[in-house]
């Protein structure tokens, strides 16, 4: 018996970028967001005007050379808003989702992998907390902390908790049963090991791809809570608030509302190349040899 | 090494394991196991043969603790398995390894085949990692498997190769004991072959023990010492392999070998027809397992259920039937298909 042995041994990393480099749609995801995180990073460097300083004179403006993205019911310019907005709304998408992804997955892969009683439990609770739409727990834990970005964030974080477990648990139920976790038991690996080295990746895949929706979700849940005022305080800039204001105006001025969501489109389009791109290139299967 | 405490042989007795299913109409148990019990003497192979549903898995993975069973003991090279915790049990693992029957799922797909064989070498030893890596090609050598195959991943390799890597894993840690369930079945003919001759390798080079789990008559014939067949969770009949296929004593032993097939034209036989089906573990009969299909049974197989008992020269049964010989017997409800 023979078999055909690669040339070269590659090593893990340099695998994933290989299976990243030829996929024409993680480069346009990556392309997208590194010019959407480039622009909040680089905010006072490249907004043409100060985001909160009003002018009642030009107020409501329309698109013009000046004020390209034209101006808001105080007269301050959209596209600096829209530009300083970047940095809530992907600091809040990001953080929130990243801590909702590291407590929800450890509490679902613990859950389904230790079963029983514990299982029943944290399931019941995570249950209770699904049935709440994620805007009106959101709601609930932003009032009880108070308005602040921190606690934004803890807020959307928790809201988005109790979906993370769930996508978590599934494919650890039937992992656990698979022959190589048990091989894993046979061989004397720790529950930590196994959950860790033997469970996580083989579902982080189906996390990842899930979490590039939810940082959507999260980016409007802080939109509706900023617009509630259980956000970021006004005057400072999100995206969410700009469209709820632009809202009211949507007839007269309809750039208010366009350029924010037209923001969260590409924000969220980006987030979800990047995602699908990334579980093909962890998954083995799927990768191009 | 580990210091001996016996002498290497594998004893498990009366073990039993019962699951408990909660339903819509309250729990259900199923009799999985029901006091077994065998021997393994070190670097022998001991087979378990039996239909589909008869315990025989549930068998191999109690006795490596895989799942807990509820009773019985089980004792290897004198150290009791089912008392073991923590740093004990850990190194009885070492010692008692298992290989699978679906090649595909045994192997986690996002490990390289170096990650899966140097992973337990890491956990168990403490040495260094170029000692590590070339253990680790040994057992991929010693498998038929070239080395620089270790870098690739599960998915690259056909059914065969997987099961070769499954029996390295479990030798890197140099057990004694290998139970192998229903290791050879999910595969061709031919490659069943290779991995059985390559098993028989090990087992001659390494003095392993082997529990080899399968339904497979011929494979068990072939691999096996002794065997032990088991019918709806309890062992009917044990003893050296030649003599219990050639001579079986039990009716359902003899139900089971004139099943199999024999390639050889001449020997062609009317198939035996099986009345009946095997009863839920779940609803047990009373009595004996087999008497609802036995041709032979009487008012006492409804009744009282027969132990296994020491009948001969090295075999045991658990049937009443005085005159349960080969030569005896033309009344199992069997008939031309």
């Amino acid at each position: 018996m023979t078999i055909e042995v690669a040339s070269v041994a590659v090593s893990q990393p340099s695998r994933l970028w290989l299976a990243f480099s030829k996929n024409p749609l993680f480069w346009l995801g990556a392309l997208l967001l590194a010019i959407i995180v480039a622009v909040a990073v680089l905010a006072p460097l490249i907004a043409p005007h100060d985001p909160l300083e009003q002018n009642i004179v030009a107020r409501l403006e329309p698109p013009s050379a000046e004020f390209l993205f034209g101006t808001d019911n105080y007269g301050r310019d959209v596209l600096s808003r829209l530009i300083y907005g970047a940095r809530i709304s992907l600091m809040v998408g990001f953080v929130a989702i990243l801590i909702a992804m590291t407590i929800g997955c450890t509490i679902g892969i613990v859950a389904g992998y230790v079963g029983g009683v514990l299982d029943q439990l944290v399931m019941g609770v995570l249950d209770v907390m699904l049935s709440f739409p994620a805007l009106l727990l959101g709601l609930m834990i932003a009032a009880m902390l108070g308005a602040s970005l921190q606690n934004l964030i803890i807020a959307i974080a928790i809201t988005e908790i109790a979906p993370f477990a769930r996508v978590a648990r599934a494919p650890t139920i039937a992992l656990k049963q698979q022959d190589f976790v048990i091989a894993g038991r046979a061989l004397g690996f720790g529950p930590v090991r196994i959950m860790g080295v033997h469970i996580l990746p083989n579902l982080i895949s189906d996390v990842v791809v899930m979490s590039s929706l939810w940082m959507a979700s999260a980016i409007r849940t802080e939109a509706s809570l900023s617009f509630i005022g259980l956000g970021v305080p006004p005057p400072t800039p999100t995206w969410g608030s700009m469209i709820r204001e632009g809202f009211d105006n949507i007839l007269d001025a309809w750039w208010l509302a366009v350029f924010p969501s037209l923001a969260i489109l590409l924000t969220v389009l980006a987030l979800n190349l990047l995602g699908d791109a990334l579980r093909d290139a962890i998954d083995p299967k799927l990768r191009g040899e | 090494m580990t210091t001996s405490l016996g002498n290497g042989d594998f004893i498990v007795r009366n073990l039993s394991k019962t699951f408990v299913r909660h339903g819509g109409s309250g729990a259900r148990c199923v009799r999985a196991v029901d006091d077994v019990s065998f021997r393994v003497p070190k670097g022998t192979s001991l087979g378990l043969v039996g239909e589909s549903g008869c315990g025989k898995s549930t068998v191999a993975r109690a006795i490596l603790r895989l799942i807990e069973p509820d009773s019985g003991s089980i004792v290897f090279d004198g150290i009791d398995v089912r008392a073991a915790k923590g740093a004990a049990l850990r190194a009885l693992r070492r010692r008692m390894q298992i290989v699978f029957q679906d090649p595909y799922s045994s192997l986690n797909p996002r490990r390289t085949i170096r990650q899966t064989l140097e992973e337990p070498l890491r956990v168990h030893l403490r040495i260094s990692s170029k000692e590590i890596r070339e253990k680790a090609e040994a057992a991929m050598v010693e498998v038929g498997l070239p080395r620089e195959a270790l870098e690739r991943y599960p998915h690259e390799f056909s059914g065969g190769q997987r099961q070769r890597i499954g029996i390295a894993r479990a030798l890197v840690l140099d057990p004694e004991l290998v139970v192998a369930d229903e290791a050879v079945s999910a595969l061709d003919v031919s490659v069943q072959a290779q991995i059985l001759r390559l098993l028989e390798g090990l087992r001659e080079r390494r003095g392993l023990s082997f529990l080899f789990v399968s339904h497979d008559l011929g494979v068990v014939r072939h691999f096996c010492d002794r065997v032990c067949v088991m019918y709806l969770g309890r062992i009917v009949e044990e003893g050296p392999t030649v003599d219990v296929f050639d001579r079986p004593l039990h009716p359902y032993t003899r139900l089971l070998r004139d099943s199999y097939p024999v390639p050889d034209p001449r020997a062609r036989r009317p198939l035996v027809q099986i009345v009946g089906e095997v009863p839920s573990a779940a609803n047990p009969p009373p009595g004996c397992g087999f008497h609802p299909r036995c041709a032979r049974a009487d008012g006492l197989c409804s009744v009282e259920r027969p132990q296994l008992e020491t009948v001969s020269d090295d075999r045991a049964r658990a049937c009443y039937d005085p005159e349960a010989t080969d030569v005896a017997w033309g009344g199992l409800r069997i008939g031309a298909r």
